[in-house]
């Protein structure tokens, strides 16, 4: 067994807070570069010059990227052979919770979903998943809620055809129009129950954006690109960077398909202990 | 680009079209959802406003907490369309404008082209550079709900496009 105290994952996770907030995804910058290169409607290329100019005054300034700090999701893969000397998730907690005060990012949680009262930081989401070796590895995704809002699971029959499914994944996205601050990453999970179908989505997200799985994303990435939403829903070509797509096994009796739509403020930040 | 400034009156609020882009300098002031339920609430009751409605300009955003040495933090736009179901009674009350992001629904669109009101949209998932045009805060109601409280800003030359003008016409369709 390989000890890991507590208050390094305070520590590391404190950091990936600062990382993926002031600074944006390596993978998603070169996917917006290009889709600036490749626009071609002039009120897009504005955009896109915006949306890149930003990127580079959060990192210069020490600016969160967006005003909306998000709903901090972390990712946990913990190694079979690690023992953690302490509390593992109230370490999370503390090191998201440093992170967002020190690096003056927005209170957005509030602690009761129906009361609603001031906002601060309470619980993060956390995803636990436990692999073979000793060394454990953190992923923080803090996700704004304009685009969290525009999920879609729709349970289908497991006779549904293909081109069903994809009418559905881009009617999400058409759904989503202008609001949730295109150009999108679209997370789809196909497959196992209605909550680990949204738990891929989700995952798909983390992906490297010019990684492929299946061949559907290309097209789907095709489509989607042809419905002129465009950047900031303004008109043009580029309305998703990257379509991703992880599927599972399921029942015989469904196939759920859910999509977790992220604004072109995709963060993310990892770090292995 | 055309630079405008409030208070807007209603010759350059008519004179704006739809798709137009331009820049802003003057007062706004910050409300989001929770800020909207309790103007509509307080009006309503007949109560008084912490804010003066009439000739406002209303932008949709809630900052992060300010930086030491900063007037303000990252600021964008958020969706506006959650704050639909509020606007045709704020309109009523003597709002003038509201900037945000994203489309809006049918009703939002009459009330606009029926007060002779105007809706804008800013740089979406721009907070940080946006934050640079903003060059005064203070809070001026609800303080007790943090980000979503309403704050007075002194902007200058703040990006917008029309998005829907005083006509009624739409960018969005």
């Amino acid at each position: 067994m390989r000890k890991i105290e507590a208050r390094k994952i305070t520590q590391a996770v404190t950091e990936l807070v600062r990382q993926a907030s002031f600074f944006l995804r390596s993978d998603v910058l070169s996917a917006l570069r290009k889709s600036y290169a490749a626009e071609k409607n002039r009120r897009a290329k504005t955009m896109l010059k915006a949306i890149l100019d930003n990127a580079a005054y959060a990192r210069k300034q020490k600016l969160a990227i967006c005003q909306d700090t998000g709903l901090p999701v972390v990712f946990i893969q913990l190694g079979q052979d690690v023992a953690v000397s302490g509390d593992l998730k109230a370490a999370i907690n503390k090191g998201i919770e440093q992170g967002y005060k020190k690096y003056y990012l927005r209170d957005s949680i509030v602690r009761d979903p129906l009361n609603r009262e001031r906002p601060g930081f309470s619980s993060c989401v956390m995803h636990t998943d436990i692999v073979k070796g000793n060394k454990i590895k953190l992923t923080l995704l803090p996700k704004g809620f304009g685009c969290e809002n525009k999920s879609q699971l729709k349970m289908f029959k497991p006779t549904a055809g293909i081109e069903e499914i994809k009418d559905f994944i881009i009617k999400v996205v058409k759904d989503a129009g202008p609001d949730a601050c295109p150009p999108y990453v679209i997370g789809v999970g196909i497959g196992g129950t209605a909550d680990y179908a949204g738990f891929m989505a989700k995952k798909a997200l983390l992906r490297k954006i010019s990684s492929r799985n299946l061949k559907l994303e290309d097209d789907l990435l095709r489509q989607i690109n042809k419905t002129g939403i465009g950047p900031m829903g303004l008109g043009g070509r580029n309305t998703a960077l990257a379509v991703h797509v992880q599927s599972y096994p399921t029942h015989i009796a469904g196939l759920p398909v859910s999509v977790n739509i992220s604004c072109h403020a995709l963060r993310s930040a990892s770090v292995t202990l | 680009m055309k630079k405008i400034s409030t208070p807007l009156d209603l010759n350059t609020i008519k004179s704006l079209k739809a798709g137009q882009e331009l820049l802003l300098s003057g007062t706004i002031y910050t409300a989001r959802d929770q800020a909207h339920k309790r103007l509509t609430e307080a009006i309503k009751i007949g109560k008084a406003l912490p804010v003066e409605l009439k000739g406002s300009v209303i932008y949709y955003c809630g900052p992060t907490q300010t930086p030491k040495g900063k007037v303000i933090g990252s600021c964008g736009p958020t969706t506006s369309s959650r704050m639909d179901a509020f606007v045709p009674l704020l309109l009523a009350k003597g709002l003038k404008a509201m900037i945000g992001k994203g489309a809006r629904s049918k009703e939002v669109k009459e009330a606009v082209k029926k007060h002779r009101g105007i809706y804008f949209v800013t740089y979406a998932g721009c907070g940080a550079l946006l934050s640079d045009c903003v060059k005064k805060t203070k809070v001026v109601a609800y303080g007790d709900l943090g980000p979503e409280a309403i704050l007075r800003l002194e902007v200058k030359d703040f990006p917008l496009i029309v998005a829907i003008d005083a006509n009624g016409r739409s960018i969005y369709g």
